[in-house]
């Protein structure tokens, strides 16, 4: 055994750990949560040099469904951990996503557009994080609420 | 058919982030979210590379908006950075910001570029 691996168990028992069930419970969500943004773009479709409405809204209502999810799982009621991989991982995860985001920047700025693709790289970052910072706050709030 | 191909491409993009992210924590820990940063930043060179080089819409369906759109998330970038900053790590957090725009920006190019380089 080198140095290197003697303070961490092998890889192979961190997979092991994973469950086929939690595998099929991500894949199930993740097309799920495919298919609401799927139908978000088709909603709103992105005109060449326009603000790309349909990824700013999933990754937006995103952010506050995390928020409002994580600190449920967490903080609110722990048993509910194991909707996580389905519901965070799987549907919040697919709904939201990195690449097209990066790729409506580049159509935004390929277009002529090159302010606007800024504007909607800076607002899109801050709007997921004020989204999920507010849903993080307000379930708080709950909890406090019901526990008083 | 486009629904299909979209929900088929997810189905193996979302686990396939839940595996690289679980791979990459228990090589660099999760001290700092790499995992996410990874996924996010192979993701945007692999669709921009797509996007260039796949002319059918079917393709694109399965590979792009569901294999790509569901191996990239942005609402564990959003959490994760929260989370950084709710310990009170600012500059992490901005950090971690920072590192996901300039490195998936930075994968698309590249992948502009391989894309018109094997296109021609």
């Amino acid at each position: 055994m080198d140095r290197e691996s003697q303070g961490r168990p092998p890889l192979r028992q961190a997979l092991r750990s994973v469950s086929v069930p939690a595998l099929a419970a991500v894949a199930a969500g993740g097309a799920i949560g495919a298919l609401a943004r799927y139908g978000l773009t088709v909603a709103f479709p992105a005109a060449p040099g326009a603000f790309p409405v349909a990824t700013f809204t999933a990754n937006t209502v995103g952010g506050l469904l995390i928020g409002a999810l994580m600190i449920t799982v967490t903080e609110v009621a722990p048993g509910l951990g194991r909707i996580r991989p389905f519901v965070g991982v799987g549907i919040l995860g697919g709904f939201t996503t990195f690449s097209t985001y990066i790729l409506d920047i580049g159509r935004t700025a390929s277009a002529g557009a090159t302010a606007l693709a800024v504007v909607y790289a800076f607002t899109t970052i801050a709007a997921a994080l004020l989204a999920a910072a507010v849903a993080m706050y307000a379930t708080r709030r709950l909890l406090v609420r019901r526990r008083a | 058919m486009t629904l299909l191909l979209v929900a088929a491409g997810a189905a193996i993009g979302a686990p396939a982030r839940f595996l690289t992210d679980l791979v990459v924590a228990h090589y660099a820990g999760r001290y700092l979210p790499w995992g996410t940063l990874i996924v996010n930043v192979v993701g945007s060179g692999l669709a921009v590379f797509l996007v260039v080089t796949v002319t059918n819409a079917d393709w694109t369906a399965l590979l792009v908006t569901g294999f790509c759109g569901a191996l990239t998330t942005y609402s564990t970038l959003s959490y994760e950075t929260l989370m950084l900053v709710e310990t009170g790590r600012w500059r992490h957090a901005l950090w971690n910001v920072s590192a996901n725009l300039a490195g998936g920006l930075g994968a698309g190019l590249l992948g502009f570029a391989l894309a018109h380089l094997v296109t021609g």
